[in-house]
């Protein structure tokens, strides 16, 4: 089921001064598991309830499977939605719950009582949970409540499903097999897939795409990698990760920092001008040059050594191999960035790593 | 950021979207009609009608020195009883609270009985109970004291309809009080009564304002446990319900309007008044809690 | 621990002047005047006061008190559900009027409940006159009754529920329209077994005003013994009468009838509460 939204824009209700949704336009095609990232209030889960039909919006068109669907019910509209605290029916068993979308059709509509208790065990099959049709949501854990909301939402068998933080819930262990999980589920069943989150790891983890939104906008869509590599504007790049940052000058296509003891590099085909520089933490390295600066290490991740280099004016931490940070001495270094994005005007401007260092996406594959 | 703003400057402005939850027609529809017909049509009538015979009946109700006699003995009562209240319900509240008593659950279960009881049971009670030969009342009599058929019958009757409200409000608030507050306050050097009147009863201020005012407001309109018991003379002893009755059988109905409507302003203000009262008094708390 | 022990000691005076002073509160407020109910009751024996329920004008009191109560409970709470639906679930223009209206009647005097329904169809009333001549009798009679008494019992069903119901918020109900429920579905299956207790307190509440109400149903019903006396009424017009043991007996039974039903009411908030907290860990 494909998704096309058009110029959607919805105001706070009782607040239209408050902008929830400033013509936001996506499209996710047939099979696509896309991730809604963002920061909170950047409009995430009011993009993904409106295209549910739970929130109407004021202007704009949400197109599921090439047809229109604002004059449609929520009922109609054939999604699975699982909400972020699962809103699974307290007085009702695990089967009742899974059953209730099947139970409400009209009688003509309605399957027979055994396709119906067929349709449930195969669902707690294929959730993992076959022994537990008659128990109650109270009794079930954080990550068996949240299989068992998904597989209420499965039971109509909508194409499209809707995951409203779902992990937010979950402690960081059962989060990963969860989203591994889920994402197996969908590829199993040929769903496309949109899920809100505001955790940028799980987003980048699961998702074919990556829909980065602040303020009510989208500010970036794009798959992993890319957003990795490309991040189109700087609040991107720093909610995406780590980062830092330093303000320079272009000239004569090098870029060259106003902070001190950080090495120049080219950055050839750039206008002169006034720049930003991004770079990852391990996308730098330390060279022995003589200057005043002085490296502690204080901590280790991943095989990476973190170092608090203190480069006179600020301090900075960058991440190393442990192999070459057991080598490196711990005074007179200059930060030399082997990779990095300028960004000018508040977008990308030029993105790549020194030429005589390694391609960028060998560096990022190493971690 | 400023290309964000430009942005929300030109959006379009749509008309407010639709619930989609279905159900908001009929549910609107259906208490629209019986809030209506139930709660505004009366009261309508009661705005209206003291008008309807001209400014002139307004008038004249207005200077019916019986209305006010009546009035000042609804809200002096009720007044005086929710006060009267007060330091019995908070005994009250602190027993079921923190005291161990024996028959505590017991104590817990008879608080609710005078909002369990009907009114007109609680009527024909007191005024026995109270009356010159009655349980109380004969011993009561003999010290030269007379409740019954007095205006002191009135504020014993409105102290019994009022007591539960001042211990519901209280009580909860005491039970959230934990004890290392009062602990603590020790510990700092404070003495007992100390304790008590600088920590804990201003903690309960608030929620002892709301209780006064719930009981103060029940009061003013109380009818059914009052009359029984209260002497019912004009200008001594008749409450300003009772009168409204009185009117209604003379068929004074403009009489009886006026008094209703006096009663309903009167009493609105006073729930406001308190309302506010309640405010500033949480609000001092507040203020006072944060240096 | 040792300062916390010795101010314990200190207070131990006025410890034991509350705790009699809570005694005699208790006793005198709370204990005796239902012990006199029955003591007053059984005066002459169980047989007499039992007797005096069996008189033609106390049936016909309890029948009526009993209808109206009924017919009251059962038409509050159908539209009090509806209207706590309405205020909790969505948002619209002027919501807090709407919430206020729906509490007025608790702040009105019960007298003043029952004047107004007069001013609408007493005899000179607006609209009593024009119905008198159609043959529709209102007030002094049970449709009065009925009106006062809905009046009176209006915001409970909707008072108790609305609380809860906000606290719960809208998700279930969302998931439920979302998984092709329609309004009675969502009503029926969802909303009414989250409140279920919150329900039931409401409806005992509302039983318990309703029969016990006086002031109002006095003002509307006219006092024709067997016609348009409900308990409370019997009981005055026994009592007025010197029939004190008559009174105390109709007394003994519908203050009986009223804190059974609120006893039993208590009981099921205890199981709300229970159901709230176990809601919010859910």
């Amino acid at each position: 089921m494909s998704v096309r939204i058009e110029t959607l824009v919805r105001r706070a209700p009782g607040a239209a001064e408050k902008v929830l949704l400033r013509g936001v336009s996506l499209d996710v095609p047939d099979g696509g598991f896309v991730a809604l990232v963002g920061p909170s209030g950047a409009g995430k889960t009011t993009l993904l309830r409106s295209i549910a039909g739970l929130d109407a919006p004021e202007s704009g068109h949400v197109i599921i499977d090439g047809r229109a669907v604002e004059g449609l019910a929520p009922r109609e509209r054939n999604v699975g939605f699982v909400f972020q605290n699962y809103a699974l029916f307290r007085h009702m068993t695990v089967a009742k719950n899974i059953s209730f979308g099947l139970d409400v059709l009209p009688r003509r509509k309605r399957p027979s009582k055994n396709d119906i208790a067929a349709r449930v065990t195969e669902l707690l099959t294929l959730i993992q949970l076959p022994d537990l049709s008659q128990a109650y949501p109270e009794r079930l854990s954080g990550g068996q409540r949240q299989r068992v909301a998904l597989a209420r939402a499965l039971a109509t068998g909508p194409r499209l499903l809707l995951l409203d933080e779902p992990f937010g819930a979950l402690d960081p262990v059962v989060r990963r097999t969860v989203r591994a999980w889920i994402r197996s589920l969908h590829d199993q069943l040929g769903l496309t897939t949109i899920l809100v989150t505001h955790d940028q790891e799980e987003a980048l983890d699961v998702a074919d795409r990556v829909v980065v939104m602040q303020d009510g906008q989208i500010v970036q869509d794009a798959d992993p990698q890319t957003l990795e590599q490309e991040p189109a504007t700087p609040f991107v790049m720093e909610f995406l990760g780590e980062s830092l940052r330093f303000e320079g000058q272009v000239s004569a296509g090098r870029f060259v920092p106003n902070q001190m003891n950080v090495e120049a590099f080219s950055v050839a085909g750039l206008v002169d001008g006034p720049a930003t520089a991004m770079i990852r933490p391990h996308e730098a390295c330390l060279e022995n040059t003589g200057a005043d600066t002085t490296v502690h290490r204080i901590g280790a991740r991943y095989g990476m050594a973190r170092l608090s280099v203190d480069l006179g004016t600020r301090m900075v931490e960058i991440l190393r191999p442990e192999t070459e940070a057991a080598t490196l001495p711990a005074a007179g270094v200059s930060l030399v960035i082997k990779e990095a994005r300028l960004f000018r005007d508040g977008k990308l401007a030029w993105a790549g790593g020194l030429a005589e260092d390694r391609p960028a996406h060998d560096m990022a594959a190493q971690i | 950021m400023t290309e964000v703003a430009d942005v929300s400057f030109a959006l379009p402005r749509g008309r407010r979207p639709a619930d989609p939850l279905p159900g908001f027609r009929i549910a609107l529809v259906a208490t629209l009609f019986w809030t209506g017909l139930i709660v505004v049509l009366p009261l309508a009538a009661l705005i209206m009608r003291p008008w309807q015979e001209g400014i002139g009946a307004m008038t004249a109700a207005l200077q019916d020195s019986r209305m006010f006699a009546a009035l000042r003995i609804s809200f002096v009562s009720a007044f005086i009883a929710a006060l009267i209240d007060v330091p019995l319900g908070v005994i009250l509240a602190w027993a079921l609270v923190r005291a161990r008593l024996p028959g505590r659950r017991i104590i817990d279960a008879l608080i609710d009985l005078p909002f369990a009881i009907p009114t007109a049971v609680t009527g024909i009670t007191l005024a026995t109970l109270y009356g010159p030969q009655g349980w109380l009342g004969a011993p009561l009599a003999h010290l030269g004291i007379s409740i019954a058929y007095t205006a002191t019958g009135i504020v014993v009757a409105l102290m019994f309809v009022g007591l539960p409200f001042i211990v519901r409000s209280v009580e909860p608030v005491l039970r959230d009080l934990p004890p290392e507050f009062e602990e603590a306050a020790g510990l700092l050097g404070a003495r007992p009564r100390q304790v008590v009147t600088r920590v804990v009863l201003p903690a309960l201020l608030p929620a002892t304002v709301t209780g006064f005012g719930l009981a103060f407001a029940r009061g003013i309109g109380e009818y059914g446990s009052v009359i029984f018991i209260a002497g019912n003379q004009p200008f001594h002893s008749e409450i300003a319900p009772l009168l409204i009755v009185v009117r209604l059988q003379e068929f004074d109905y403009p009489g009886a309007t006026s008094i209703a409507f006096i009663l309903l302003v009167a009493s609105s203000l006073c729930l406001m008044g308190i309302a506010w009262l309640r405010r500033r008094v949480a609000r001092g708390m507040v203020a006072g809690a944060a240096p | 621990m040792s300062t916390t022990q010795s101010s314990r000691r200190e207070a131990d005076i006025p410890r034991w002047l509350l705790i009699a002073a809570t005694y005699t509160i208790v006793g005198i407020m709370l204990i005796l005047p239902p012990v006199l109910v029955v003591a007053e009751a059984l005066r002459n024996g169980f047989g007499t006061a039992l007797t005096t329920l069996a008189d033609p004008d106390a049936l016909s009191a309890i029948r009526l008190t009993v209808t109206m109560t009924l017919a009251s409970v059962v038409i509050n709470t159908v539209f009090g559900v509806l209207a706590a639906w309405l205020i909790a679930k969505y948002r619209f223009p002027l919501r807090g009027v709407l919430t206020a209206l729906i509490e007025m009647p608790v702040s009105v005097s019960p007298v003043v409940a029952g004047l107004v329904w007069l001013l609408l169809f007493g005899t000179q009333g607006w609209w009593g006159q024009a119905l008198d001549r159609i043959g529709v009798h209102i007030a002094f009679a049970p449709p009065g009754i009925l009106l006062a008494t809905l009046f009176v019992t209006f915001p409970f069903v909707a008072r108790t529920l609305l609380p809860l119901m906000e606290q719960q918020g809208r998700d279930d109900e969302d998931a439920a329209m979302l998984l092709g429920a329609s309004f009675w579905q969502i009503l029926w299956q969802v909303t009414l077994p989250n409140v279920r207790w919150a329900l039931l307190s409401g409806v005992l509440l509302t039983t318990a005003r309703a029969m016990g109400e006086f002031g109002a149903v006095s003002v509307v019903s006219g006092h024709i013994p067997g016609l348009t006396e409900t308990m409370p009424l019997h009981i005055e017009t026994l009592y007025n009468g010197y029939q004190s043991v008559a009174a105390f007996s109709m007394a003994t039974l519908l203050a009986a009838m009223a804190m059974a039903t609120v006893g039993l009411r208590s009981f099921f908030e205890a199981r709300a509460r229970n159901a709230v907290i176990h809601g919010q860990d859910a």
